[in-house]
């Protein structure tokens, strides 16, 4: 048994990921051939590398089949609805930033706030006979923030890509989405409501509060968190 | 040890119990076509009902409740006057706290009479003070009618008091629109700036979406012509403010609303309602005088009442849910009766929930 810390397992944010830990003197590395997930871990005892999809880290961390694991806190928060009793805040990495937000087209001119996405979504629903449809893959993080704020009439269609394009392509009204520059958006003729920021992420280091820990995982942990803490 | 035996024998004695007074045992399926609960809760009903599907049927819920099944049964082919009981599980999603059951059993008893709606009221609630005596419960009761009243009859524009209708459900949202509508509170700069545009429309933005060019200029019109109506006035604001925080034993609720009703004449039919509801408990012996009401009572998670609310609760046990709810829900059946529509009421008990309570009694 060892120490299992999870990576993503590919793109900018292993990349990034490996470069946070080699400056503070832990070499993470993908092993065998490029398509392979296999990596090992150098400069510290008793830790192992797992790689696998961002989006599935915090399920692991819940289930404590990870100690540790590398994802933003936009899927942490949107997959674990107890997160805080499940997982603990190690660090935050500094990159992958990204603000989970509320957009709509750009040509609605009487749209600005959350309360007009309501009342839109009122006449809209009287107008088309179906309720306003927002695309994400956010579902539990957007759902609460507007029941939150007194959104009705709206319904969440899933959206596991080029969120963005829905609008245009009519199988939503507006969506809630991550974006980092907004560049996307604008080029989708989308603009983000002026309450409408659910959340801001990062790619941040999680300890799973479940996972089994022997004498010398705990060793290992101790040493990992030390050296991270330096 | 309460087990699953010993709560389904309870819900039977409980089922019996409505049986012998005239209520016709009803089944409904567990599956429910996702569709129509979706299109009468909205998107909130996600949260709290387990969704699957499958390629054929598409989405299904696992019933998450026994009243929209049990008035659509009788919506198509129900006999009038009718009164009903059910037993059964129903199943609740649960995503903040995990000490709550998602899965528990419900005895239910649902009136559907158009004779004497105060009778029929106080007929279920006086039957549920009868199963839960001993229990030492403490009832909470209110009628959402008489804040319905209050607001349709306000002194505003049409759209106003529909939006204040549409967030009656929502305390904080409802408390928002009301001090806006009342110039309360500023007008966002963005609003003020768009009502201040000769053309808000240029710009030279692509239009994509359903939601097209005339729906916008529509809204902005009523966005004009809301910017130009009167404030509600101080004394329909005093009034309304009065009546939210009425919280007495019964008969002084409706003498402070008798009272309140001077500057919201528009709740006096209502309060007629309520005053006959107070007579026809007295007469099926409840103790009407020792009986609390909350003018707010309901509004968070009653969604589909739309007059008499009640609700029994474990006073010595915060931590449980309530033992028992009900209420009137008119508006239901029209909605769910396709232009049909009949006066109805009832609730739910929890056995499951009156065994460890009459446990902990003992």
């Amino acid at each position: 048994m060892s120490l299992k810390l999870g990576v993503p397992s590919k793109g900018r944010l292993m990349d990034k990921t490996f470069a946070w830990f080699e400056k503070r003197g832990i070499t993470l590395s993908r092993t065998g051939s490029d398509r392979e997930y296999a990596g090992r871990v150098d400069g510290i005892d008793g830790v192992s590398l797992v790689l696998l999809s961002a989006g599935e880290i915090p399920r692991e961390l819940a289930a404590g089949r990870l100690h540790l694991g590398v994802t933003g806190t936009d899927l942490v928060l949107e997959k674990l609805p107890l997160w805080e009793q499940q997982v603990e805040e190690i660090a935050q990495l500094g990159f992958g930033q990204a603000d989970l937000i509320i957009a709509v087209p750009a040509c609605w001119a009487d749209v600005d706030t959350l309360d007009d996405l309501d009342a839109a979504a009122a006449g809209f629903r009287a107008r088309h006979g179906h309720r306003l449809r927002i695309a994400t893959k956010y579902h539990r993080l957007v759902r609460d923030f507007l029941t939150d704020a007194g959104v009705a009439d709206y319904t969440l269609v899933d959206s596991q890509g080029a969120t963005e394009g829905t609008v245009k392509n009519e199988t939503a009204e507006a969506i809630a989405d991550i974006t980092s520059t907004g560049e996307t958006l604008r080029a989708n003729h989308l603009k983000i409501l002026s309450d409408g920021l659910i959340l801001r992420s990062q790619a941040t280091l999680w300890r799973s509060r479940v996972a089994p820990l022997n004498p010398g995982d705990r060793q290992a942990l101790e040493l990992l968190l030390d050296r991270l803490a330096r | 040890m309460i087990t699953r035996a010993r709560i389904l024998e309870q819900a039977a004695q409980l089922r019996a119990r409505f049986e012998a007074v005239g209520a016709q045992v009803v089944e409904t399926p567990i599956l429910q076509p996702a569709e129509t609960l979706l299109d009468l809760y909205g998107e909130d009903i996600r949260a709290r009902a387990y969704v699957t599907s499958d390629a054929l049927r598409g989405e299904q819920m696992l019933r998450p409740d026994f009243t929209v099944p049990v008035v659509q049964k009788h919506m198509e082919h129900g006999a009038e006057p009718a009164r009903y009981t059910y037993a059964g599980e129903v199943f609740r999603r649960q995503e903040h706290d995990p000490d709550r059951a998602n899965e528990y059993i419900q005895v239910g008893y649902e009136v559907f009479d158009r004779t004497n709606p105060a009778a029929a009221d106080a007929e279920v609630f006086a039957l549920f003070a009868e199963a839960l005596e001993g229990l030492e419960l403490r009832a909470a009761t209110g009628d959402i009618g008489i804040l319905m009243a209050a607001v349709q009859g306000l002194k505003t524009t049409a759209p106003r008091k529909a939006a204040l209708m549409r967030h009656l459900w929502r305390p904080r949202r409802f408390r928002a629109l009301l001090d806006r509508y009342a110039g309360r509170t500023p007008v966002p700069p963005a609003r003020a700036a768009l009502l201040a545009a000769d053309d808000p429309l240029q710009g030279g933005v692509p239009e994509i979406g359903k939601r097209d060019r005339a729906e916008v200029e529509e809204r902005i019109a009523i966005l004009r012509a809301d910017a130009a109506a009167a404030p509600i006035s101080d004394n329909e604001m005093a009034g309304l403010e009065a009546l939210l925080s009425v919280r007495e034993t019964m008969p002084f609720a409706l003498e402070h609303l008798r009272d309140i009703s001077v500057d919201l004449p528009q709740i006096v039919p209502a309060l007629d309602r309520l005053e006959a509801r107070i007579a026809a408990l007295r007469a099926r012996g409840v103790d009407v005088d020792r009986l609390d009401f909350e003018a707010s009572y309901g509004r968070t998670s009653m969604e589909y009442y739309d007059g008499f609310v009640f609700g029994f609760y474990a006073e010595r046990r915060p931590d449980l849910p309530p033992i028992a709810t009900g209420g009137r829900y008119d508006a239901l059946t029209r909605q769910l009766g396709h232009g049909a529509e009949i006066p109805a009421v009832g609730g739910v008990l929890r056995p499951g929930l009156m065994l460890l309570l009459s446990e902990a009694v003992t």
